[in-house]
C-alpha cells in the first residue's frame, strides 16, 4: 500500500493523531506527492502555530490558499507536475465569509457582524475553529478549483470534537435552547413546560439576565440562517462520510500515540468514516534481528580502539531498545486495526522542517511495499 | 514533563496536584497504578501528589452543582435535553470550565465541599495553540457577559492568571526545528495573552554528546566497510546519534538566543516507556536545573 493507491479517485484527505508525531509535515508531504503527480492540490492547516508555513520553507500563510512557488521545488530537485498550495485557516475571517453567505439580506448580515457576542465567539474562542474548518473544506471542495483537499486537523482529541461540530451546530440550531432564547421568558416556560423554566432559570442565574438578554438578541440575528446554517452542517456531514473523503491517521511508534491512533481510529469506525489507513512516523528500524547484540563490542575493539568500542556498543544497544520499542508498539497497532494498512516512515537524522525533508519522507510515502523494503533495508542494513 | 514537575514538587513537601485536560491521563497512568476509575475526580497518585484528568461535560456537572444549592436542581440540569445541547454547542464553554476547574483546585479555600488545598497546581496544557486560546477564554467570557456571575468568575480566573506571583509558565520543547519555532511563538502569545512571562524553558528528549568529530572518520570506515553486518549497523547507529545530538545542539542554541531565561536540558531516555524510575530521574535533572 502507498498513499497515492489510497488517495485514488479522492477529493478531500484528512489527517488525524495526536500532537508531536508529524502529522502537518505528512500533510505536507502528502499534498507534494499528489501535486508532482499532476494534481493540483491545496494543503491546509486549522493549526494556528504556523506549522505548515515552516514546512513549506514560508514565513506565514493566509486564509485563501496561494500557490507554491514552483521554483522552491525545483531548487529542491522535486519535479512537479501539477501545483501545490496552502492555506492556514483563520476562523475569524472564515466565520464572516459564511455569515455573510447565508445571511437572507444586508441588514441582517450586518446585525450579526455587529453583534459583541458574535464578534468574541468567532474570534477568540477556542472551540469555534473546528465548525469554521469544515465550513472552509466544504466550500474549497464545492468551488471545485483543487483535485485534492489535504487538511490537517489538531490534535486528535480536538480533531474530533471537529468530526462532531456539523451535527453539534445542527443540534444547538435546532435545539429548544435557541427557542427559549428567542422567546420571551414567561412565555418560554408556558410553551416549553416546568422543565424548561427551570433551565432557563439557571441559566439566568448563572450568566446574568444581560447576558441572556444580549444572547437573545444574537440568536434573533441570527435566526434568518437557521436554514442555511442546517442545510450546510448536513452537507459539511455528507461529505465527511462521502466516498471521495478518505482519513489517515499519523502516529509515532511510542506508546501514547498509537493509543491515541487506535482511540480515533475506534471513533472513526464507531461514525462510519472513511479510513484510509495510518502512517507511522519515526520508526526505529531493527538492525540486527535475533543477533547477539552484546557481542559487537568485542568485533569493534581491533578498529576501533576499547574506548570506542564500548561507547559503540552501549549506544548501539540504546537504539536496539528502541527498535523493540517501535516494534512491539506496531504491532499491538497492527493487532488492533481491522486491516493492516501501515505506511512506516523511518527516524531520518536530519530535521523535516524544508521542501528537501519532506521529499525524502514523501519517498517512504509513495513508494511500493518492495520498494520500501529496499529503502528501509538501506537504512538499516 | 508535568509528571516530573509535579513529582519534584511534591518531594519539596507541597501538597501537589497534577492536572490534564480533554480527557488524557498519562501523567496518572505512568506515576499511579495505571488508568484509575476515578481519574476524572482527585484521586491520589503518590506521597503528597494526586492527579486529575478533567473533562468538560464532568467540569460543568460539577460547576452547576456549585451553582444551585440543591443538588437534584443540578442533576435535572445537567441532563436536560436543554442544557445538553447549550453546553455541547455553546462555542468555548468547554475551555471555560476547564480553566475553571484548574483555578478551583488552585483556590486557598476550595469551592469543592470537603477539599483540601492544594499548594501546586500543575496543569499538563495542550499543544501550544489551544494552550494559549484556552488562556484567552475568561477575558473573552468576561468581556462577553460584562456583568452577572460569569462575568465575575471569568474575571476572578483572568486575574488569578495573570498574577505572575500565582501561575508559572514553564514550555516545553522538542529540540527539533518545528516545535523550537513554536515554543518561540509561544512566549509572545502568552505575554500578549495574559501578560505572563516564561518562568522556565525545558529542552526535553536531548541526546547527549556520545561521540567527538574525531571519531566520526573511524565509524565511517566501519560502517562503510565490508566486514560483518554487526559491528556495520553499530557503526552506523553511532553515526546517527552523532547526526542528531549535532542537530539538537543547532537547536539549542536556537532556544537560547530567543529566550529567557536559559532552557534547561533534559537527555532523551533510550527506555522501553517512560515508568515512574525514569520520570523519577527526570525530576532528579529538573530539580538540579531549575
Amino acid at each position: 500500500m502507498n498513499v497515492a493507491d489510497v488517495l485514488e479517485g479522492k477529493r478531500i484527505c484528512i489527517c488525524g493523531g495526536s500532537g508531536g508525531v508529524g502529522k502537518t509535515t505528512s500533510s505536507a508531504a502528502i499534498a507534494m506527492g499528489m501535486a508532482m503527480r499532476g494534481l493540483k492540490v491545496a494543503v491546509v492547516t486549522i493549526d494556528p502555530a504556523r506549522r505548515l508555513a515552516n514546512s513549506l520553507g514560508l514565513e506565514e500563510l493566509g486564509n485563501e490558499p496561494a500557490l507554491i512557488e514552483p521554483a522552491l521545488f525545483a531548487g529542491e530537485d522535486v519535479e512537479m507536475e501539477g501545483e501545490l498550495w496552502a492555506m492556514m485557516l483563520d476562523p475569524k475571517r472564515t466565520f464572516d465569509d459564511l455569515i455573510e453567505r447565508l445571511a437572507p439580506n444586508p441588514k441582517s448580515r450586518d446585525e450579526v457582524l455587529d453583534n459583541r457576542i458574535y464578534q468574541e465567539l468567532s474570534s477568540a474562542v477556542a472551540g469555534s475553529q473546528e465548525f469554521t474548518a469544515m465550513a472552509k473544506l466544504y466550500e474549497l471542495d464545492r468551488e471545485g478549483d483543487f483535485d485534492l483537499i489535504v487538511l490537517d486537523t489538531p490534535p486528535s482529541r480536538n480533531a474530533l470534537d471537529f468530526l462532531d461540530a456539523p451535527d453539534r451546530l445542527t443540534q444547538f440550531l435546532e435545539g429548544r435552547a435557541l427557542q427559549v432564547f428567542l422567546r420571551p421568558a414567561g412565555f418560554a416556560t408556558r410553551i416549553m413546560g416546568r422543565g424548561t423554566g427551570v433551565v432557563f432559570s439557571v441559566l439566568k442565574r448563572v450568566t446574568g439576565i444581560d447576558l441572556l438578554e444580549d444572547l437573545s438578541v444574537f440568536f434573533r440575528a441570527l435566526s434568518g440562517m437557521i436554514d442555511g446554517f442546517r442545510e450546510r452542517a448536513a452537507q459539511v456531514s455528507a461529505l465527511l462520510a462521502d466516498p471521495a473523503t478518505v482519513f489517515l491517521l499519523v502516529t509515532s511508534p511510542e506508546r501514547e500515540p498509537v493509543d491515541e491512533a487506535i482511540f480515533f481510529w475506534r471513533k472513526l469506525k464507531a461514525a462510519r468514516m472513511p479510513f484510509g489507513g495510518v502512517v507511522v512516523n519515526r520508526v526505529h528500524h531493527d538492525y540486527v534481528g535475533e543477533s547477539d547484540v552484546e557481542a559487537v563490542e568485542g568485533s569493534l575493539t581491533d578498529e576501533l580502539g576499547e574506548d570506542l568500542a564500548r561507547k559503540v556498543a552501549q549506544n548501539f544497544r540504546d537504539y536496539h531498545v528502541l527498535a523493540m520499542r517501535d516494534r512491539a508498539n506496531i504491532e499491538r497497532l497492527a493487532r488492533q486495526l481491522d486491516q493492516h494498512q501501515m505506511i512506516l516512515v523511518p527516524y531520518l537524522d536530519d530535521d523535516v522542517h524544508d521542501i528537501g525533508g519532506l521529499r525524502r519522507i514523501h519517498r517512504y510515502l509513495f513508494a511500493t511495499d518492495a520498494e520500501r523494503e529496499e529503502m528501509l533495508a538501506e537504512v538499516v542494513a | 514533563m508535568a509528571a516530573a514537575l509535579g513529582l519534584l514538587s511534591a518531594r519539596r513537601g507541597r501538597r501537589t496536584i497534577i492536572a490534564e485536560v480533554a480527557g488524557q491521563d498519562q501523567a496518572g497512568r505512568v506515576l499511579g497504578d495505571g488508568t484509575s476509575p476515578e481519574r476524572f475526580s482527585e484521586h491520589a497518585i503518590g506521597d503528597g501528589l494526586w492527579g486529575i484528568s478533567i473533562d468538560p461535560p464532568h467540569a460543568t456537572r460539577e460547576y452547576l452543582a456549585d451553582q444551585l444549592p440543591v443538588r437534584a436542581m443540578a442533576d435535572l440540569v445537567a441532563s436536560s435535553d436543554t442544557f445538553g445541547y447549550f453546553a455541547a454547542a455553546a462555542p468555548g464553554l468547554h475551555e471555560l470550565v476547564t480553566i475553571g476547574k484548574i483555578w478551583e483546585l488552585a483556590l486557598e479555600r476550595r469551592r469543592t465541599s470537603g477539599a483540601d488545598p492544594y499548594d501546586t497546581v500543575i496543569v499538563d496544557a495542550p499543544a501550544s495553540g489551544h494552550a494559549v486560546a484556552i488562556m484567552r477564554t475568561p477575558q473573552t467570557f468576561a468581556d462577553i457577559a460584562m456583568v452577572g456571575p460569569i462575568a465575575r468568575q471569568a474575571r476572578h480566573i483572568q486575574s488569578s492568571l495573570s498574577d505572575a506571583q500565582h501561575t508559572g509558565v514553564v514550555a516545553v520543547a522538542l529540540p527539533a526545528d518545528m516545535p523550537v519555532n513554536e515554543t518561540i511563538a509561544l512566549a509572545g502569545s502568552v505575554r500578549e495573552a495574559v501578560g505572563l512571562r516564561l518562568d522556565a524553558v525545558v529542552a526535553n528528549a536531548v541526546y547527549p554528546r556520545r561521540f567527538a568529530a574525531r571519531q566520526v572518520p573511524a565509524l565511517r570506515r566501519v560502517a562503510g566497510g565490508d566486514g560483518p553486518p554487526l559491528p556495520r549497523a553499530a557503526a552506523r547507529a553511532a553515526l546517527s546519534q552523532h547526526a542528531r545530538a549535532d542537530r539538537h545542539r543547532v537547536q539549542l542554541r536556537r532556544l537560547r538566543e530567543a529566550l529567557e531565561p536559559r532552557p534547561v536540558v533534559l537527555p532523551f531516555l533510550f527506555a522501553p516507556e517512560l515508568g515512574r524510575p525514569e520520570i523519577e530521574h527526570l525530576a532528579d535533572l529538573l530539580e538540579g536545573g531549575l
